[in-house]
């Protein structure tokens, strides 16, 4: 990074992958050798994305640090930024400027049980923590999956679910809402915090992370309490509207704590100590 | 380093403008403009404007510019090119006639510019800018800096801090800073000895109107209370009080593009805004005025100081002069003390 | 203003409204808006010179009207923008009471807004002397010399929009600048995007500028930016033969008439 901390990196997409209706990941490659080497980042961590002579988005790095070389976003067509990014091609230039905020601190969980629970859009940020805790497998016990979506479609990073299927060491569970199976689905039906409930994973030596729109985290939490989960071992991600990024432009906080710098990863009881105001 | 004191005639005030000119020194000193005074770029002492209590503007602009550009890039067909501002690009600046609640302002910038991440944009004008501050020898209704841990006199920020000695009368220059030493050796047939002066029987009186500490106490329990929703009622949401604070940093980050080149620019933004913390998504956590009041008061008062430990308020009265429906922050200040347990 | 004060007294007493919207001694000698909710606080109201804040803009705030029926203490500006904001459905008989103060500074209290219209048809829309020699004068510059003038005025201009805030007539929950596809005014402050935005917004007032100058008087710079709204008040003198905020009237720039004059078109 250079004195100028607005500067972002140069990256080439390398690849485009498209997820679900609206849902793209790119893979994207430093284009000065240099910078690829320097670059170093926890899971966790998010960046800035932009589009040079539209704009910055945020989102989080979605490919684990234990994979060198390439790093890769996944967005949804929302706005001005995301839709401009949709727009580009392999090969195509933009700009990244990170690592930002804080991780999860899988270190802390080595030889525990990890439970992740995500829902739509929301598998990315847990992606990353998944493929850097599958990187390592034998650091930790057993890993359970739980990913839920609207409908089948909207299932992202479809080829990697059934990756993770076959694989013998993690027990994966999706489901789609009820109504939003296709003819064959063979995964379960039901809305996330109900499949969690239905699979009661066991809350012994378990840290469980917890990622989703605003509703679904507000009906799991109240299931994993339930279940014996402690408020320090549920982790999530908070989201706020972000320019900088590092603490700056005053935009993203939540009473005293800024979510580009204290966050995005928060710990249930850190959220309890939280106002309202996200 | 030490203070040191010398003396000013009055009539040296000109002459040392002058030989500032000569040095080529570009100047920023206050002026007027349709009736409101703010720091605008001076050739002539006699554009000084000196008849006023407080300028509409606070002399942030010249450390951080209203808009500002962070880079430029051009499309090209091997792909893209991207240059950021040129550091040395920055020009050296005399800021004269700051008040000593202006000065202390800086220190507020600085915390939140080199909070961890050091922004060495800000940090570069900042290092090239010799502040020239002036103590007050009126206050009005508006100003509180005693209670925001200033004064009429206070030294903090100021590179050299003039004091008028009575109406009329010449001027302790006390120099403070290795900048200030370099003006000070540019004209120093104009600093004469200064003998024993007490300063403070020259400057304004300005009571202390609320306990600082004792409003950050009270304001750590105080997120839910109904006082933000009384107090914020009459507010429009505007920027104003935002843009004339000496201490508020809050930016907006945007690109403009002309073509196949453009730039990104840093602008001012303000916390007033409902747009402020608007989601893509429609959802907003901060969708009523009262919270946004809140987070105002909140973070002058409580969150800076918890996590900077310097307080985003210096008392200057700007932001009650400015603003279209008078919410007057020392009313609502001592309304807190009063009314929050 | 003691009819004032006894007349929101009862209203409140009487639950006929939620709350009275008028003046309370401000700072020094600014007066600032009041929002009476209970019957012992109407005391604070006041009125005298210095009350020319448009408390209209308040009618179409959410936090005042979600309290329920509202009463306006309001002088001539102030009921021309409440039969403009009537006029463009954002108030009616059901959620506003008016209590008129006649530029003689007399309490008239209006049964319904049709009686506020009748009022204030007996006043013309006029450009005060002092701005219309303003006007002349640039009237007669040369374009190059009036992009000077407006350059030279709206370049200090730092976009804090609280002239937009102020006025009555902005009430749009998504201003123009607002939007970012495609960002139609730039965002931040410099030459042309000042330019763009004082102009927008002049155009979008023409034919319902009730020329009360709350833009001018929030303005934290003092810039003449009224001038722009007054000019276009003139201009629909010329071309349209003016206008008056009416119920059920006509919107000036939103109806054709074949017999609309185009000297704009040269």
């Amino acid at each position: 990074m250079t004195d100028n901390l607005y500067m972002p990196y140069l990256m080439k997409i390398e690849k485009v992958t498209y997820e679900a209706p609206g849902v793209k990941t790119f893979m994207l490659k430093f284009i000065n050798e240099e910078d690829q080497n320097r670059f170093t980042f926890k899971a966790g961590q998010f960046g800035e994305y932009s589009v040079y002579g539209v704009g910055e988005s945020t989102f989080c790095i979605a490919s684990s640090p234990t994979r060198k070389g390439y790093i890769e976003c996944t967005f949804r067509q929302t706005g001005k930024v995301t839709n401009a990014l949709s727009g580009c091609e392999e090969g195509s230039i933009i700009g990244f400027r990170g690592p930002y905020g804080n991780t999860f601190p899988i270190d802390e969980w080595k030889g525990k049980n990890l439970l992740f629970i995500a829902g739509g859009i929301a598998l990315p940020p847990m992606r990353c923590v998944i493929w850097n805790a599958l990187d390592q497998r034998d650091n930790f016990k057993e890993i359970t999956i739980i990913y839920g979506a609207r409908t089948v479609n909207d299932l992202v990073y479809k080829h990697e679910l059934l990756d993770w299927e076959r694989r013998k060491d993690i027990k994966l569970v999706t489901t789609v809402d009820p109504g939003g199976e296709s003819p064959d689905w063979k995964g379960e039906i039901g809305f996330v915090p109900t499949i969690v409930e239905k699979i009661a994973p066991s809350s012994k030596n378990s840290i469980a992370i917890v990622c989703g729109p605003p509703v679904m985290i507000k009906y799991t939490f109240p299931v994993l309490t339930k279940l014996g989960f402690q408020d320090e071992n549920i982790y999530t991600t908070l989201e706020n509207r972000m320019k900088c990024g590092f603490g700056k432009c005053g935009r993203c906080n939540v009473g005293k704590y800024y979510v580009c710098k204290d966050g995005p990863v928060f710990t249930l009881s850190q959220l309890k100590e939280l106002p309202d105001e996200y | 380093m030490n203070i040191d004191k010398w003396l000013v005639r009055k009539d040296s005030l000109e002459k040392l403008f002058d030989i500032l000119k000569q040095n080529s020194k570009t100047i920023y000193a206050p002026a007027t403009k349709n009736g409101k005074v703010s720091f605008i770029e001076t050739d002539s002492f006699s554009g000084i404007t000196t008849d006023y209590i407080q300028t509409t503007q606070s002399s942030k602009e010249i450390v951080f510019p209203r808009t500002e550009k962070i880079l430029d890039y051009t499309k090209n067909r091997d792909g893209m090119s991207v240059k950021g501002i040129d550091l040395k690009d920055i020009p050296e600046i005399i800021l004269w006639g700051v008040r000593p609640c202006d000065a202390m302002g800086i220190d507020g910038l600085s915390a939140i510019f080199n909070w961890d991440y050091k922004d060495e944009i800000y940090n570069n004008r900042l290092s090239r800018v010799t502040v020239l501050g002036f103590s007050c020898s009126k206050s009005d209704e508006y100003c509180f800096c005693t209670s925001a841990g200033g004064g009429p006199g206070n030294n903090a920020g100021s590179d050299i801090l003039f004091t008028q000695l009575g109406t009329d009368g010449d001027y302790l220059a006390e120099v403070l800073t290795e900048k200030g030493s370099a003006v000070v050796l540019l004209a120093s047939g104009l600093f004469e000895k200064a003998g024993e002066i007490k300063k403070e029987q020259f400057l304004a009186e300005v009571p202390v109107r609320f306990n600082k500490e004792e409003i950050r106490k009270k304001l750590e329990n105080s997120f839910e209370s109904e006082l933000w929703i009384e107090h914020s009622l009459r507010c429009l949401g505007c920027g104003a009080c935002a843009y004339v604070c000496p201490t508020c940093a809050c930016f907006d980050i945007q690109d403009e593009a002309h073509g196949k080149a453009g730039t990104r620019v840093r602008c001012w933004d303000s916390c007033g805004f409902s747009l402020f913390t608007l989601h893509t998504s429609g959802h907003n956590p901060r969708e009523l005025q009262s919270q946004r009041w809140r987070q105002r008061i909140m973070h002058k008062f409580s969150y800076m100081p918890d996590r900077l430990s310097v307080y985003g308020c210096t008392g200057c009265g700007r932001c009650s002069r400015a603003c279209p429906v008078d919410m007057n922050i020392l009313e609502h200040l001592i309304s807190i003390q009063e009314v929050i347990v | 203003m003691d009819d004032l004060r006894k007349r929101a007294k009862e209203l409140l007493e009487s639950s006929t409204v939620k709350v009275v919207i008028g003046y309370e001694q401000g700072t020094a000698n600014k007066t600032r808006a009041l929002f009476v909710e209970k019957p012992e606080d109407a005391v604070k109201l006041i009125f005298d010179s210095y009350c020319v804040q448009n408390l209209a803009v308040y009618v179409t705030k959410r936090e005042i009207r979600d309290k329920g029926k509202m009463a306006i203490a309001a002088t001539l500006p102030v009921l021309r923008s409440i039969i403009q904001l009537a006029s463009e459905s954002q108030v009616n008989d059901n959620n506003l009471l008016v209590l008129g103060i006649t530029p003689e500074s007399k309490l008239v209290e209006f049964s319904n807004l049709a009686e506020v219209e009748t009022f204030v048809h007996q006043y013309q829309i006029e450009i005060d002397a002092h701005n219309k020699e303003i006007l002349d004068k640039l009237d007669k510059m040369t374009p190059a010399e009036r992009w000077k003038f407006w350059i030279d005025e709206l370049t200090p201009c730092f976009k804090c929009y609280a002239c937009r805030a102020a006025c009555p007539m902005c009430y749009c929950h998504r201003c123009t600048v607002d939007f970012n596809q495609p960002q139609w005014i730039p965002v931040p402050s410099h030459e042309l995007g000042n330019l763009e935005w004082h102009i927008m917004r002049a155009v979008h007032l023409t034919g319902r500028c009730v020329d009360c100058d709350a833009c001018y008087n929030a303005c934290p710079l003092g810039i003449p930016l009224n001038l722009l709204t007054k000019k276009m008040v003139e201009e629909a003198k010329v071309h349209f033969g003016g206008y008056q905020p009416a119920i059920k009237g006509e919107h000036l720039m939103s109806t054709y008439k074949p017999d609309d004059k185009e000297n704009f078109i040269q």
